[in-house]
């Protein structure tokens, strides 16, 4: 409802709708400016409703949850191909030509070794099809690109994994 | 597309599907229709990558393809078909109560792999149910037909696509996509197949989790190298379908809501006279809802259902549940007075509704400002001057229907977001506690004692049970206001979408 230009120049302060017809008496308290963008989370002034219970509303429930982990492990769920660290690169047995251009051992490397990248991708992803539930799954993803975030996921380490996750003898205390 | 809905899809698929077919479904969802060697370079993924996404999305009925001139073919995704991915469950749990386990099974393998040939969905079934019987006892393969035949003649269940018998008479090469047609009378035709067989169960000696498995078993082939009888010819549920028995049940509960309100004193039994039933029919078309409308009097008069203003009535009655829920009683009543009343004046709100002139302000004001409830100029004079013209608040049951559709679509994106975030926090605790558990139930196969159970349960400390209580809790409420909220998202779509087809 603030005029255009903070009331600068002509006609400074009117508006283009009669005030009283929206219920703005004359002298009436405007209320305050806004200063900034309104909170992330405003105070809730009524409780929500609460959910559905019952029967059919914990059956679906259950139904979804069990949908979002069966579509995990179904072939279509295409998981990132892995960089194996230490990518081996597999060097052509025979003996070193000399006569042979730098650019050509390179080419025949790189495709050598994207053939091979592709392999093992394949692989993996057959062996997924095949495994049945287990953990070792989370480690088919690339630790480094796990998440959105620009850091790779040694960054976050914070010293819980020192010591390793040995649950075979759990008599001895951990300290 | 708003950025709402493909926000929504992003997260969508990458749930579902993971993050290769995420980029490249929204990247389409964004940009249209594109071939592929261009999805391939503007995303910066191998080809290889690309086709895998693409068959993925193409059989899971969220990217169509189509063959344009001089052959180039294009790749086009449905949003909106994305978006149902929400609503499976739903379908799922219909498909258990019309038509029991064995339905509800069927569809959610449908719904799971997207397109299947009835041989596989039937083997498939029996199979699942075969596993949860007593021991002994298989479920045998015509029965799972049988209800495959009932869901086909009821139209949940629909024919893919298919690729036309040819006569051969155009020996060119080949188009560079097969051209799928469909046809309504075959799209729901059964081909005649005769089944035998019954469901296996998985046999324990196969999972060994140490050893490898028995054989390399692909998950689509039989085991024993069949010819499949019906190959080519795929199925898929029939989603349409089921948002027509999501819609009449709707406006029957709300219908019923209705009578109880009316005639909660008299006694409903089947046998209803004639003139008490035409009192019923009188009192329904003259009810305000206006769900059943009266339409000549020749032979007593024929009654209509007027599905456009019953979806009509659903939307407003959700408009006003929200206000509500989130404004109070008040500015409810405000609000159902502005929509019975359609246009009325400051004055008259303050009057009407007998609330004092501030708060009645400052209740129009939220309701404005949330776009629930919206100004209307009417000038008195053709020079529109501000002091005679009428100012009336009024409410756009259309705009509003679409405002709150978005905020719904934003709510679950932000629940699915809240969700991820709670279990990644505690992913940690989460992969401890799968673990012990796995320990537990391979320790139990092999019949370990109590006491060593007990030790292993005891790997989990009490505040750290106390932390996966919590976790279990917040995941299961976050889930359930999705699928609450997806309820909602249904009615206004089915409004909105009645609306726009009589325009």
């Amino acid at each position: 409802m603030a005029s255009r230009g903070g009331g600068r120049g002509r006609g400074r302060g009117q508006l283009t709708f009669n005030m009283e017809a929206v219920g703005i008496g004359k002298g009436d308290a405007l209320p305050p400016p806004t200063l900034q963008p309104s909170p992330l989370f405003p105070p809730l002034e009524f409780r929500p409703v609460p959910l559905p219970s019952g029967e059919e509303g914990e059956y679906v429930l259950a139904l979804k949850q069990e949908l979002r982990g069966a579509m995990r492990q179904l072939p279509y769920f295409i998981r990132p191909a892995v960089p194996k660290r230490g990518t081996t690169i597999l060097i052509p047995k025979r003996p070193p030509k000399n006569t042979e251009d730098k650019e050509e051992t390179i080419q025949k490397l790189e495709t050598l070794e994207k053939k091979e990248e592709e392999v093992t991708s394949e692989e993996d992803e057959e062996k997924e099809e095949e495994e049945e539930k287990e953990e070792e799954e989370e480690e088919e993803y690339d630790e480094e690109h796990e998440e959105e975030t620009d850091y790779i996921m040694s960054y976050f380490d914070n010293g819980e994994d020192f010591g390793g996750d040995s649950d075979d003898n759990m008599d001895e205390a951990i300290y | 597309m708003t950025q709402a809905e493909i926000k929504l899809c992003s997260l969508l698929l990458q749930e579902h599907f993971g993050e290769i077919v995420e980029k490249i479904g929204v990247h389409l969802i964004r940009t249209g229709s594109q071939p592929l060697r261009a999805i391939a370079h503007d995303t910066g993924t191998s080809l290889d990558q690309v086709k895998k996404a693409l068959c993925v999305l193409i059989q899971h009925n969220l990217v169509i393809y189509q063959v344009h001139k001089r052959g180039v073919v294009e790749y086009e995704a449905q949003c909106s078909r994305v978006l149902r991915m929400l609503r499976y469950p739903r379908y799922i749990y219909t498909a258990k109560t019309l038509y029991s386990d064995t339905g509800e099974l069927i569809v959610e393998e449908l719904l799971l792999n997207g397109k299947m040939t009835m041989s596989a969905v039937v083997k498939k079934v029996a199979d699942r149910l075969t596993e949860t019987m007593e021991d002994g006892k298989t479920m045998d393969y015509a029965e799972v037909s049988n209800t495959f035949v009932r869901l086909a003649d009821t139209h949940f269940v629909q024919r893919c696509p298919w690729v036309p018998a040819t006569e051969n008479s155009d020996p060119g090469p080949p188009p560079p996509a097969p051209i799928l047609v469909i046809s309504e009378k075959d799209m729901y035709l059964v081909p005649k197949l005769s089944l035998i067989g019954k469901g296996k169960r998985r046999r324990s000696s196969d999972e060994d989790a140490a050893g490898e498995p028995k054989a390399k078993r692909p998950k689509h082939s039989t085991d024993n190298k069949e010819p499949i009888p019906d190959d080519g010819i795929y199925w898929q549920a029939n989603l349409d379908r089921f948002h027509q028995h999501f819609r009449d049940q709707a406006i029957v509960s709300a219908v019923a809501n209705r009578m109880d309100q009316i005639f909660r004193s008299l006694p409903v039994g089947y046998n209803i006279s004639k003139q008490v039933l035409d009192q019923y029919l009188t009192l329904l078309a003259d009810d305000p809802l206006e769900f059943v409308g009266k339409s000549g009097d020749s032979g007593g008069g024929m009654y209509v259902i007027n599905l456009h203003k019953a979806l009509g009535s659903l939307a407003t009655a959700t408009l006003e549940s929200v206000v509500q829920e989130r404004f109070g009683s008040r500015c409810a009543r405000i609000f159902r007075l502005v929509l019975q009343k359609k246009h009325l004046e400051q004055k008259q709100v303050e009057d009407f509704a007998m609330i004092p002139a501030k708060e009645a302000k400052d209740m129009l004001y939220k309701m404005l400002s949330g776009n629930f409830i919206s100004l209307q100029e009417i000038p008195k004079t053709p020079d529109h001057a501000p002091s005679r013209t009428f100012y009336l608040y009024t409410v756009n049951i259309l705009s509003a229907a679409r405002m709150l559709l978005h905020r719904c679509y934003k709510s679950i994106a932000n629940l699915i977001e809240r969700r991820q975030f709670e279990t990644k926090e505690n992913k940690r605790l989460l992969e401890k506690s799968q673990r012990v558990e796995a320990i537990i139930a391979s320790m139990q196969a092999t019949g370990a004692e109590e006491a060593q159970l007990q030790e292993i349960e005891e790997m989990i400390t009490a505040p750290e049970r106390q932390q996966l209580e919590t976790l279990k809790r917040n995941v299961n409420k976050l889930d359930a206001s999705e699928i609450q909220v997806d309820e909602t998202i249904f009615l206004l779509e089915s409004y909105i979408e009645s609306t726009m087809k009589r325009q």
